[in-house]
């Protein structure tokens, strides 16, 4: 089975809105998304020894992402396919999902797979546009995963309680950071991830027009940056042996006890 | 601007937070309608109408009944290509999410998620979103229309208007590839012993506590203190405690007088569940802990330490008051 792993490279440190262009300040050392980690470690449980199948990244982002988008090749992922174009800068979710979505055709797997979240814009919705761009059944938020005979079940958490839903191949799957502990890249595995194919592609080989990118591209706006409302004062103490004592006397005063 | 509301339903009940949406859409809009989709769902309109809906749409068809988003994007779809509608607004769940991010890229729309506010401004519509870890609050807008919005749980309060809506039947076409997936099982617990939901106070446990059998400290805290466990959707998802008590996005919203927090590093899907408790303490070893941004006392330590002793201490004041003879 030839699985593709949609992944995006975060900066390590998201602390900051860039005030001028109010796109997220991404200068911090690039890292792979450590929710899109639970959805490569899947992948690679799915193939299995499976010779025969194929794991592959495809993430959109600068050059630079290659990188970090190593680290899901020394897990063991087989490739990387990276769209990378300065016209694709400042995409939102409509503009990235084209751009994935023509770049997931290309590649034509049987199963896409997403982490729960973006966790630089806490998004935690592109698989729904990819799989409606790729008119493919989808299945979120899955917590336990399994595939048989051309068939995918998911069982995942609602609001609710449990749902557990069947899919046919081809399809869309985000797994919530439930699903498994992804691994640690082996020394070997490290080694051996800067041969592994790694091919840049530009949105024009794919087949997407200037206009569907980037900002033009994008439906979305950003107006402005602000403070957020101002709350109740918050303390933090370090526990030096009356931590207990300090939350008595804190909940006392507050009238909390 | 015309605008549409996505209402999601469980159990024969309009949601509360699609409920809110709409008081919301009605006030800044007047008159606002509604979609539901399912099957057999028709009654539900009369208390949309009585929660601000002018005009509710109705939406049956044996696809719709299991709460899957794809078909949901068909019906959606066609309603606001028919109806012209510039707005569509969700209060968000795990369903709601998939159904804007589909609609999203089916119109070509822009859709901006985790709205805490939404406003009119000169004519524009303008959103609020938290971002950073609700460090920042980013003002947001659409480029064009339709504008759709996903809103952040527990954010408006319906409002009940106790007006009458018109109801619209719609016809029902539903892509091919919008009903492969189907819905097996539901397994919709229903909580066991007192609700969390109306605890006075909560002692909430998550993986911070490294184990399931470490919940007993929580339940001994809860126990002096008087009130209730709850947990976090990490230590519900591993099986170490109930789904019914879980606090969070996809669990229950709480917001009791005290609300301690034990081994909860507190991430926004675990913090829009109890940011409305009115005292928050929380106790973990990790300084750098979301949960430390937003509560009243944040206390960085072993939990192991801690919270035996804090129970203690909490006996022995409880006795002090109500001394026995």
């Amino acid at each position: 089975m030839k699985i593709a792993v949609c992944a995006k490279v975060v900066p390590e440190q998201a602390r900051r809105i860039d005030p001028e262009t109010k796109r997220l300040d991404r200068s911090g050392e690039p890292t792979l998304n450590p929710f899109d980690a639970n959805a490569v470690e899947e992948a690679l449980r799915l193939k299995g020894d499976d010779p025969g199948a194929e794991v592959v990244l495809v993430s959109l982002g600068p050059e630079r992402s290659l990188d970090a988008l190593r680290k899901a090749l020394a897990m063991g992922a087989d490739r990387v396919v990276l769209v990378s174009d300065e016209a694709a800068a400042g995409s939102d979710l409509v503009a990235s999902s084209y751009a994935l979505a023509q770049a997931l055709e290309r590649e034509q797997s049987e199963l896409v797979l997403f982490g729960q979240q973006a966790n630089d814009s806490d998004g935690a919705v592109m698989w729904a546009a990819v799989a409606d761009r790729l008119r493919r059944p989808l299945i979120s938020q899955v917590a336990e995963l399994t595939v048989s005979g051309g068939t995918l079940r998911g069982k995942r958490q609602t609001e609710f309680g449990y749902d557990v839903i069947e899919a046919p191949l081809p399809a869309v799957v985000a797994v919530s950071d439930a699903i498994n502990e992804p691994r640690y890249p082996s020394l070997k595995g490290i080694m051996g991830a800067k041969k592994k194919p790694q091919e840049t592609v530009s949105l024009a080989a794919l087949g997407v027009e200037e206009d569907r990118a980037g900002e033009s591209g994008s439906r979305t706006e950003v107006y402005a940056v602000g403070d957020p409302p101002p709350r109740g004062e918050t303390q933090k103490i370090e526990d030096d042996g009356s931590g207990a004592e300090k939350i008595v006397e804190f909940l006392l005063e507050r009238k909390a006890l | 601007m015309p605008t549409l509301v996505f209402l999601e339903h469980h159990d024969r009940e309009l949601q509360k937070d699609s409920l809110g949406v709409l008081g919301k859409a009605a006030e800044l809009e007047g008159d606002v309608s509604a979609l539901i989709a399912g099957s057999a769902v028709e009654d539900l309109a009369a208390q949309a109408g009585r929660f601000g809906a002018a005009k509710v749409f109705i939406a049956e068809d044996r696809a719709l009944e299991a709460p899957l988003p794809q078909p949901r994007v068909d019906v959606a779809a066609d309603l606001v290509r028919s109806h012209g509608f510039d707005t569509v607004l969700f209060g968000a769940t795990v369903l709601t999410a998939d159904v804007a991010a589909g609609l999203a890229a089916r119109l070509d729309a822009g859709l901006n998620w985790d709205l805490v506010d939404l406003m009119q401004e000169n004519g524009k519509l303008v959103g609020t979103r938290p971002a950073l870890d609700d460090t920042v609050y980013v003002d947001v807008g659409w480029k064009g229309e339709p504008r759709l919005a996903l809103i952040r749980t527990g954010t408006f309060e319906p409002v009940e208007s106790g007006g009458e809506a018109e109801v619209e039947r719609v016809d029902v076409q539903l892509e091919d590839f919008s009903t492969l997936a189907t819905m097996l099982e539901q397994a919709h617990e229903e909580s066991e012993g007192p609700s969390i939901e109306d605890a006075d106070v909560i002692v909430a446990g998550g993986r911070g506590l490294g184990g399931p059998e470490n919940f007993a400290l929580v339940e001994e805290l809860a126990k002096a203190l008087g009130g209730a466990v709850a947990a976090t959707r990490a230590v519900v998802d591993a099986g170490w405690y109930p789904y019914s008590t879980q606090v969070g996005q996809t669990g229950k919203t709480v917001s009791p007088r005290l609300y301690v927090a034990v081994g909860i590093s507190g991430a926004i899907q675990h913090k829009v569940g109890m940011q409305g408790s009115n005292v928050i303490v929380a106790i973990n070893k990790d300084p750098n802990a979301p949960i430390f941004e937003y509560a009243d006392l944040g206390v960085v330590g072993d939990l192991h330490e801690i919270v035996p002793k804090l129970t203690e201490l909490v006996n022995v004041k409880n006795a002090a008051h109500f001394p026995r003879d």
